[in-house]
């Protein structure tokens, strides 16, 4: 049976949600599962517990700040050495893509990148992924013994499973971040204003929107939805809205639970970035827009007036 | 500065993509071939840092013969030279493989890659290629800077933006608005023609990964699409919290 180790990232006084999609996927390949968070604390650490993380490893070490790739690494590499572990997962967010390839040269493992399901056909494992802008999925097999995967967030679901506590060893790091030939020097958090990559629902608005100034439009709604917003790349080539915001190819990738288009024509490279999203809402005067084509739902018309009349709805609704 | 940059060939954007008779790759009938575009940041970044500081920009494809057409455009935009390793259907270790032994005789000072290869979406071959060198790495890079031997960049992260440091010898990632690239001109196109390409074939190494199969996305969408009365509004409120239970 497989021996896991899921590479768990801090947030707060909790762990990122991704951290326990991660522990609830690894549990569905085997019972044999651990968790690693570097930098982090105790408290932060037991949360999974929730989740049903009965085994993980804490490593002193410098914390969000200072992170670094290389130093993180290799703390994982001893501790893979050490312990023995077969199989590495993280999450295909900035920090796992950039680290699981490294881990994945020093284990000598093959690693598939951003994967959205884990198949099982009696006992024999492949991964799959997409590719092509999620225009087509890839199955994979890994050849090598020792395999390392990037979940894509927000795919996997997190299923409370809860145990009495998770029993933490202490590993030593055997490394800092004075030692480091790269490290984060300082992070500038978009304070108060939930990310697209994050939020359970994302607001996009496209080039019918016109300008900066209709963008509360969008706010708005997103607001009584409790989600990001998010902005195709017409808008933010415009200025009106920063990158961070935009969805696509050249921007990111997400898939909440609910996306809504708002004037977005759904021009492939857009769709490229939402289209694995679970339920897609799309407004849009054009009922040939492309867009439309991958909807769950949609209302075909001005989004001048459909918008305040969605919004005044859901509030309602929500009470 | 001695400057490597990585550049792969891949199917334009836009492109349909159907999947060939292998079932496992896509039919390449009619689809039209460029320059990773994130690879056209990553090169852009390089001739200006040549620029600035002077030295030498070598472009590295990994591929088929094909591959050459971009090798060109990377002539055309700047590149001093420019190096084929011929290998058909590699896996993302076996093209880092060759990519950072070719770096290994060479002393880079830094290597540009693009973030991710538009086809297979990995973005994983510059990490890999960092590793195997030994390297720093910096990956999904909007903004760079370099003072001697010590390198300032910024990328994006989850909820904000990360500035990290690092020192040379590094490789850096590059994402959109790094830079704008230039569009090389006819002149250039037409010396680019004439200038050598340096070709080897790959070395070998066992593929870590392959691919069984290719499908098209299966996902059923409910395809509910009303117009844009009260009542039309209402009913997607309503589906959206009955029968999609997502508010
Ligand atoms: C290499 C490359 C990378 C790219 N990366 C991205 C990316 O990351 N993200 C991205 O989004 N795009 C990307 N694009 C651009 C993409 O091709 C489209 O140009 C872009 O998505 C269009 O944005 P849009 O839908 O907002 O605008 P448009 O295509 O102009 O669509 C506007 C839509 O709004 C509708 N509309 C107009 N007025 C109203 C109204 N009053 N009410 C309701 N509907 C209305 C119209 O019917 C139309 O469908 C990329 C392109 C390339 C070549
Ligand atoms: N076959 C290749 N030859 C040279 N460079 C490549 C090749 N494949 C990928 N790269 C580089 O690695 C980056 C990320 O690619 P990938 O890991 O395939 O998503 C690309 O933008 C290129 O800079």
């Amino acid at each position: 049976m497989s021996k896991i180790l899921v590479y768990l990232e801090p947030n707060n006084n909790s762990l990122k949600r991704v951290s326990y999609e991660l522990i609830t996927a690894a549990h569905k390949i085997s019972e044999n599962v651990f968790g690693v968070l570097i930098g982090g604390n105790e408290s932060q650490l037991q949360t999974a517990a929730e989740f049903g993380l009965k085994n993980a490893f804490a490593v002193n070490f410098d914390g969000d700040k200072n992170y670094s790739s290389t130093q993180h690494a290799e703390i994982i590499n001893r501790l893979i050495k050490s312990e023995g572990f077969d199989t590495v997962l993280f999450s295909a967010n900035a920090t796992g893509l950039e680290l699981a390839p490294r881990v994945a040269v020093k284990i000598d493992a093959g690693y598939v990148a951003d994967c959205v399901a884990i198949n099982n056909e009696g006992g024999k494992y492949s991964y799959s992924k997409p590719v092509y802008a999620g225009k087509a999925v890839v199955k994979t097999l890994i050849n090598t013994e020792n395999v390392v995967l990037s979940l894509r967030p927000n795919v996997f679901t997190a299923v409370k499973n809860p145990v009495s506590t998770v029993s933490v060893t202490n590993f030593d790091a055997g490394t800092s971040s004075a030692e480091a030939k790269v490290k984060v020097t300082s992070i500038a958090r978009n304070e108060g204003k939930l990310d697209v990559l994050e939020a359970d629902i994302v607001v996009s608005g496209g080039r019918a929107v016109k300008g900066p100034e209709n963008y509360n439009l969008i706010e708005n709604l997103a607001q009584a939805l409790g989600g990001a917003v998010g902005a195709s790349r017409a808008v933010v080539d415009a200025g009106w809205r920063p990158h961070a915001e935009q969805v696509g190819q050249t921007g990111k990738t997400v898939s909440p639970t609910l996306y809504v288009a708002c004037g977005i024509s759904g021009a492939v490279q857009h769709l490229a970035g939402m289209s694995s999203s679970k339920v897609i809402l799309a407004i849009n005067k054009d009922k040939e827009a492309p867009i439309f084509k991958v909807a769950d739902y949609g209302l075909v018309g001005d989004i001048f007036e459909i918008l305040p009349k969605l919004t005044e709805k859901i509030k309602q609704m929500k009470g | 500065m001695n400057i490597l940059v990585c550049v792969s060939r891949v199917p334009d954007t836009a492109t349909k993509v159907f999947v060939g008779a292998d079932g496992k790759s896509i039919d390449p009938k009619g689809v039209k071939f460029i320059l990773n575009p994130y690879d056209e940041f990553a090169l852009e970044e390089g001739l200006r840092l040549k620029e600035k500081n002077g030295g030498n920009v070598t472009a590295i494809t990994i591929g088929s013969p094909e591959a050459t057409e971009i090798l060109r455009t990377a002539l055309a935009m700047g590149a001093d030279d420019a190096v084929l390793i011929k290998g058909d259907n590699l896996d993302s270790y076996q093209v880092a493989y060759n990519i950072s032994e070719h770096a290994k005789a060479k002393n880079y000072d830094i290597i540009f890659a693009g973030k991710q290869s538009v086809d297979f979406d990995s973005g994983q071959v510059p990490s890999l290629v960092a590793a195997m060198l030994d390297i720093p790495s910096i990956s999904v890079v909007s903004k760079l800077e370099i003072n001697g031997a010590t390198l300032l960049a910024e990328r994006d992260i989850e909820g904000g933006k990360e500035v990290l440091e690092a020192s040379l010898p590094c490789l850096v990632s590059a994402q959109k608005g790094l830079n704008e690239p230039r569009y090389p001109k006819l002149p250039d196109i037409m010396k680019a023609k004439k200038k050598p390409i340096e070709e080897l074939d790959a070395k070998p190494a066992d593929a870590k990964v392959s691919v069984i199969s290719m499908e098209l996305p299966s996902k059923e969408r409910v395809g509910k699409i009303l117009g844009d009365s009260d009542a039309d509004i209402s009913e997607i409120v309503r589906s959206l919290h009955e029968e999609a239970k997502v508010i």
